[in-house]
C-alpha cells in the first residue's frame, strides 16, 4: 500500500471508497505527485510532458474495466490545476472513478483545479463517478472541477457527481456534446453549508440526431450557505433532452436556479423543471409519527434526496 | 384508555373565525375498535390529527392512561404507542418503502406489513415513496408503516380510499385480525364504508364539530 497517514487514508477512503489497492488501473495523486500507479492490459496511463496532470487511454474493446484516480490535497496552502484527458476506444465499457478530498488545519487557501476532458469512442459505455470532500478544522477547501466529455455516436455515459460536505467554495463547470445516438445521463448532488458557496453550470449541446440528455441536479443549501446552479440544453436537431433542479433550502440559505433550453430544431423535445424550497412539514410530521425528532426527521429527509 | 375532554379547535381565515371541533369529549377503552364517521368537513381528520399531536387545541385536554399528553410533541406520543395512517399519503423524494419500514420498525427484517398490505416486497421495498406510485400502492404503503408500528393505539384515517375492491376485502380481514390480536389496544377507524361501520365495536358521529 502507498506510505498515506491516517488523514489522507480517510479521505481516500471517503471520495473514492478505497481502503487497498484498489484492482484494475489507478493513479493516486498526493499533495501535486502522483504516488502510486497501475496500468492493466486494457488501459494506459502517461503524464503529461508539458503540464501537471494524465492521459487515460482506453483500448477499443475493452470490458468492464474500472480506473481510480482519486487525489488528495492534506498539504495546507497547497493549489493545482490538473489536466486530466481520457481516450475511450471504440466498443469499450468503463468506469472511472475520480474525486478529491481536501485537508485543511492551516491559515493558507488549498484549491484543487481538476479539469477532464473525454474522448468517448463509438458504441461505448462510460460511467463517470466523481466526489468531493472537505474536512479539517481551517476555511479555504477549494475545488473547482471541468468535466468536457465529446460523445461520439452510439455511445453512453452516465456521469454522478457529488460534493458531499466540507468544501468552501466550489465553481463546477460540466459540458458536453453529443453526436448521433448519444446518450447522456448526469446526476449532481450538491450539499453546503456554513458559509460556502457553490455554483455549478452544466450544458449539454445535442448535436447528433436521436442524442439524448437527462440532467438532474439535486441540492440541499443549509446555514447561511448559497448556491447557484445553470443549466442549459441546446437541441439542433431530432433529440430529446431533460434537465430537473431540485433543491432543499434551510436555515438562511439561498439558491438561485436558471434552466434554460434552446431548440434550434423543430423535432428538438426539451423540457426542464426546477423546484426550490424547504422541506415540507407533511414530510416531517409522518416521521415524527414513526417515532424520529424532528432532527432525525431533517436528516432522514436529506439523506434520501441526496442519495 | 384514552380521554378527550373537551376539545376545541378552530381556524382563522382573514377575519373570520371557523369551528371545527366544539367541546369534544370521548373516551376510548382498551380493545376497542371505534369507527368515527360524519359528512366531509365535520372534523373528524382534525380530531385523529389533534391526537397524534399534529394539531394542537385550542382548548381541552388529552389523557392517555390516567397521562396528560396535550402538550407532548408528535415523537413522544408516537413513543407513547399512538399511530396514525394519513388520510392523504405523504409523499417524498428520495426517501424509500424500505426507509419508512425500517423507521417504523427499527431491524425491521422481513417486512411482512407489506404483503399483509397485499404488495410485493422485492416489487416495492425499494421503490421511492413518490408519484410514481399509484394512490392505492401510495394507501397502502401508508397503511403498513402503522403496521409495522404495532402501536397500542393506531387510527387510520379513511384507509379504504384509493383502494380497489380486492384491497378493500383483505383491509377489512387486516383490521379483524388486528383487534384479535391487539387484545388491550385500540383501534380508531375514519370511515363511511358500511363493511368497515360493521366491524365496529362503536360508531361515533361527527357533525359540524360536535357529537
Amino acid at each position: 500500500m502507498m506510505d498515506l497517514d491516517e488523514i489522507e487514508r480517510d479521505l481516500l477512503k471517503e471520495v473514492a471508497d478505497i481502503s487497498g489497492v484498489p484492482k484494475g488501473a489507478y493513479n493516486f495523486r498526493v499533495n501535486g505527485k502522483s504516488i502510486s500507479r497501475n496500468t492493466t492490459v486494457n488501459i494506459d496511463i502517461k503524464s503529461k510532458a508539458q503540464k501537471s496532470g494524465i492521459d487515460v487511454f482506453v483500448k477499443a474493446g475493452t470490458k468492464k474495466d474500472v480506473v481510480h484516480i482519486p487525489v488528495i490535497l492534506s498539504k495546507s496552502g497547497h493549489k493545482e490545476t490538473v489536466y486530466n484527458d481520457f481516450y475511450i476506444g471504440d466498443n469499450s465499457e468503463v468506469t472511472i472513478v475520480a474525486g478529491c478530498g481536501i485537508y485543511n488545519c492551516g491559515v493558507n487557501n488549498s484549491i484543487h483545479d481538476g479539469v477532464h476532458v473525454f474522448h468517448v469512442g463509438k458504441n461505448c459505455k462510460v460511467k463517470y463517478i466523481e466526489k468531493h470532500y472537505g474536512t479539517g478544522p481551517s476555511k479555504g477547501k477549494i475545488l473547482n472541477p471541468t468535466t468536457e466529455l465529446y460523445l461520439d455516436e452510439s455511445s453512453y455515459v452516465e456521469l454522478e457527481l457529488e460534493q458531499i460536505a466540507g468544501v468552501d467554495s466550489t465553481k463546477r463547470l460540466t459540458k458536453a456534446e453529443l453526436k448521433n445516438d448519444a446518450k447522456i445521463e448526469i446526476v449532481e448532488k450538491l450539499l453546503t453549508h456554513g458559509r460556502q458557496t457553490a455554483k455549478s453550470n452544466i450544458e449539454v449541446i445535442l448535436e447528433g440526431e436521436n442524442s439524448t440528455a437527462d440532467i438532474i441536479s439535486r441540492s440541499v443549501a443549509r446555514d447561511i450557505s448559497k448556491q447557484d446552479f445553470k443549466l442549459h440544453i441546446v437541441g439542433k436537431t431530432t433529440c430529446r433532452g431533460h434537465s430537473e433542479c431540485d433543491a432543499i433550502i434551510m436555515d438562511d440559505a439561498k439558491v438561485v436556479a436558471t434552466p434554460s433550453l434552446d431548440a434550434e430544431s423543430l423535432n428538438a423535445e426539451l423540457i426542464h423543471e426546477a423546484a426550490i424550497g424547504k422541506i415540507a412539514g407533511t414530510e416531517i410530521n409522518k416521521l415524527m409519527t414513526l417515532g424520529l425528532t424532528r432532527a432525525e426527521s431533517e436528516a432522514k429527509i436529506i439523506n434520501g434526496f441526496l442519495r | 384508555m384514552l380521554e378527550l375532554k373537551n376539545i376545541t379547535f378552530e381556524v382563522k381565515d382573514s377575519e373570520k373565525t371557523r369551528h371545527i371541533l366544539n367541546d369534544v369529549s370521548l373516551k376510548f377503552k382498551p380493545g376497542e375498535l371505534v369507527v368515527l364517521t360524519g359528512p366531509n368537513g365535520s372534523g373528524k381528520s382534525t380530531l385523529a390529527e389533534i391526537i397524534m399531536g399534529i394539531k394542537k387545541p385550542k382548548n381541552g385536554q388529552i389523557i392517555l392512561n390516567h397521562e396528560d399528553i396535550t402538550t407532548k410533541t408528535i415523537t413522544e406520543r408516537a413513543k407513547l404507542g399512538i399511530s396514525y395512517a394519513f388520510q392523504q399519503p405523504i409523499c417524498f423524494k428520495g426517501v424509500t418503502v424500505r426507509d419508512l419500514l425500517e423507521i417504523a420498525k427499527p431491524k425491521n427484517k422481513d417486512f411482512k406489513e407489506l404483503e399483509i398490505v397485499g404488495l410485493e416486497k422485492s416489487e416495492y421495498l425499494d421503490r421511492e415513496v413518490n408519484k410514481t406510485l399509484s394512490g392505492g400502492e401510495l394507501k397502502r404503503i401508508e397503511i403498513a408503516t402503522v403496521l409495522a408500528r404495532n402501536s397500542k393505539i393506531m387510527i387510520f384515517d379513511e384507509p379504504e380510499a384509493g383502494i380497489d375492491i380486492w384491497s378493500f376485502d383483505n383491509l377489512i380481514k387486516v383490521f379483524k385480525k388486528l383487534k384479535k390480536e391487539n387484545k388491550d389496544g385500540i383501534i380508531i377507524i375514519i370511515s363511511h364504508q358500511k363493511p368497515i361501520l360493521e366491524i365496529a365495536d362503536r360508531v361515533i358521529i361527527l357533525k359540524k364539530g360536535s357529537l
